[in-house]
């Protein structure tokens, strides 16, 4: 079901913790809610649940308007960040706990739990308590309980952040099967780049409440609107230099420029990710640290007054202090207002 | 993350379960609780099984259980376990029924908490002694607001503090409103225990108020459910002050009418001088309490869920 979001604002006393405008969930996609701490991500997934008022804006649920509906009337599931499984009950009794509210016939109930059971494949903890289960067992549970009553909308509060790192990576796998398997519209709420980048259909990127950019994760990276949103994505991050700008080039150093055909009034702010670098011989620079990073090296170099990083492949050996020769990959390279962070774009992508 | 164990940090007092250092340590506990405590119950146990003693004197006569046969048969003691288990069968119950009630309706509040915190708590800081003067004006036969108030109510005056019959209803009222304060702290702590995310979850699933309270409240709030039950039974099997309160501490009302084991054992001992009887009844009320206590360890085994 494709939910719409119109002008949905969220004030608490003294700040704007939601502020959407016009935002659109897709149907049947798993989508991140992405955003640092504070950005008001679980506050607008708890104003789709219902849980929360909005101030004012109206939530659609397709066409049906949802915005004073209860909670229980919206046909959402919700998993919590720390599951929020009742203790006192097994496995079974906490996935069938919707069904025995909706006066499900018992028969049926277990059918259901059963396939929520196998669908999560927790099939032979059903009889345990939560407290007998691991932090991905316990996560497994609260996707069935979410999802046994056939929710229109599943909305997952930060799912992971209470996994190591490993069972993390697992489950986040996991949650992209099962939201594949059943087609249910998600919205995944992270604050963690990486796992919004690396299962969700599309990502809508919040900072104080307000949405920054919504499409895929790869356009996100790619071509981030501002400079949030191209600082926010990428490990390691992007650097930021004041390279000049002079007859159509970009001056990375005297010797070095590469054509740009932007018009500009005020400072710009060049953004270079750490994979626009490569051995080359445009630009001699001085390595100052060398990381080992398993996949790859990072290297850090001084250029333009600060500190670039660059990614260089694992099998090149460098040491710190040698003189390697780089050149740059254009399309890793973005220039933001240096006042606002709002991108500018070259003349022809206009 | 590691699952190495760490091995304890070496006690900087050497081995203390052989060390005389740590006994030192501990030797003017042992005294006080020697003294206050350990004392006491010997010389109980000791004037219990006397058929007669002087208190003064220190001397007692004939070993036996003469003493306990004695307060067995009397009926004023049967009449205090009588009237202690009314106030412990009714009376409990009722408290506790109110103070949840109460404790309920206080975390459901989002405006106004901290007025109600401080009324409920009045009688908890209030000494007992000065409720009972309260009390006795409230019960008073000719002014009292009980009978004014009943009056409405179509229901004649009531001689509360002077009818035999009634001065047990007024003493189990009094210790129904003198524990309640406590009792609702102690629902309090435990229902702001319990994760909301809980509550939220049931919202989610349309879970209905009535199964909210039985299915999810009750069963997270059943261990301090547990603990107010085992205090309020202790605390009901000692009431004391209610009647002494009440009644000055010269008699349990007319005809000793309103009289719980414990006044049984005070009058005894300072308006009767029967130590040996004071002291056979006080050995049988430990009894009381210790089967008491065995018991709700084996319910709490059963039915209470510690998460
Ligand atoms: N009940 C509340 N009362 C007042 N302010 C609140 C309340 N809940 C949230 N806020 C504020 O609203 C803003 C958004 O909070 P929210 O919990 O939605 O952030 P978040 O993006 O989920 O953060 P995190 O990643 O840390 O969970 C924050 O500034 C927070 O302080
Ligand atoms: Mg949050």
């Amino acid at each position: 079901m494709e939910l719409r979001l119109k002008n949905l604002v969220k004030d608490f006393t003294g700040t704007r913790a939601v502020d959407t405008g016009e935002l659109t969930i897709l149907d049947g996609k798993l989508t991140g809610l992405l955003g640092p701490s504070g950005c008001g991500k679980s506050t607008l997934l708890y104003l789709i649940s219902g849980l929360q008022k909005p101030t004012s804006g109206r939530i659609y649920f397709g066409d049906r308007d949802v915005t004073d509906l209860p909670p229980e009337k919206r046909e959402i599931g919700l998993v919590f960040q720390n599951y929020a499984l009742y203790p006192h009950m097994t496995v079974a009794q906490n996935i069938a706990f919707p069904l025995v509210n909706r006066k499900v016939k018992k028969a049926e109930i277990r059918e259901r739990t059963a396939k929520m059971a196998s669908l999560v494949q927790i099939e032979e903890l059903l009889n345990r308590k939560p407290n007998q289960l691991s932090g991905g067992q316990q996560q497994r549970v609260a996707i069935a309980r979410a999802l046994v009553k056939r929710p229109e909308i599943l909305l997952l509060d930060e799912p992971l952040s209470n996994l190591d790192a490993r069972l993390r990576l697992e489950m986040r796998e996991e949650i992209r099967r099962i939201q594949t398997e059943t087609g249910v519209t998600t919205v995944f709420v992270t604050h963690d780049q990486e796992e919004a980048m690396s299962i969700t259909d599309e990502i809508i990127l919040m900072k104080k409440g307000v949405v920054q950019q919504q499409c895929g994760p790869q356009q996100m990276y790619l071509d981030p609107v501002n400079q949030f949103v191209a600082s926010f994505l990428g490990s390691p991050p992007i650097d930021y230099f004041r390279f000049p700008l002079r007859d159509g080039r970009l001056w990375i150093t005297e010797g070095y420029s590469l054509p740009m055909d932007v018009r500009h009034e005020g400072g710009i702010l060049t953004g270079i990710r750490p994979e626009a670098w490569g051995r080359g011989d445009a630009l001699q620079v001085q390595i100052q640290t060398v990381e080992h990073r398993g996949k790859d090296t990072l290297i850090t170099f001084g250029l333009a007054g600060t500190r670039a990083r660059a990614l260089l492949d694992i099998t090149d050996t460098v040491r710190p202090g040698e003189t390697i020769g780089v050149t740059l990959r254009p399309q890793f390279l973005y220039l933001f207002d240096a006042e606002s962070g709002v991108r500018i774009r070259q003349e022809e992508e206009q | 993350m590691s699952r190495k164990k760490i091995g304890r940090p070496e006690n900087p007092l050497g081995n203390t379960r052989f060390s005389g250092r740590a006994y030192l340590y501990l030797l003017p506990a042992f005294l006080v609780l020697a003294v206050f405590v350990l004392y006491p119950i010997v010389m109980t146990l000791r004037m219990g099984f006397y058929e007669s003693y002087v208190y003064l004197t220190d001397v007692g006569s004939g070993f036996g259980l003469s003493s306990f046969r004695y307060v067995l048969r009397d009926p004023a003691f049967q009449l205090a376990i009588r009237n202690t288990l009314i106030i412990v069968l009714v009376g409990v119950p009722i408290t506790i029924a109110l103070a949840l009630g109460a404790a309920l309706f206080i975390n459901s509040l989002t405006r106004g908490r901290g007025v109600f915190q401080t009324i409920y708590f009045i009688p908890y800081v209030t000494s007992t002694i000065a409720i009972g003067l309260a009390f006795r004006w409230l019960f008073h036969s000719d002014y009292g607001y009980v009978n004014y108030v009943l009056s409405f109510f179509g229901v004649a005056p009531q001689k509360w503090l002077t009818d035999p019959n009634l001065t047990v209803v007024s003493v189990t009222i009094f210790t129904i409103w003198n524990g309640l304060a406590f009792k609702i702290v102690l629902f309090l702590a435990g229902l702001q225990k319990i994760d909301p995310q809980y509550y939220q979850a049931a919202r989610i699933d349309g879970t209905p108020p009535r199964r909210v309270f039985f299915r999810i409240t009750m069963p997270l709030l059943s261990s301090t459910f547990w603990m107010v039950v085992i205090v309020s039974v202790i605390h009901a099997f000692k009431t004391y002050n209610e009647v002494y309160s009440m009644y000055d501490g010269k008699s349990a009302g007319p005809g000793n009418s309103a009289i719980t084991i414990v006044y049984y054992i005070y009058d005894m001992f300072f308006n009767r001088s029967q130590v040996h009887y004071a002291s056979a009844a006080a050995i049988i009320f430990l009894l009381i309490v210790l089967a008491l206590t065995a018991l709700q360890k084996w319910i709490s085994k059963r039915f209470v869920h510690y998460v």
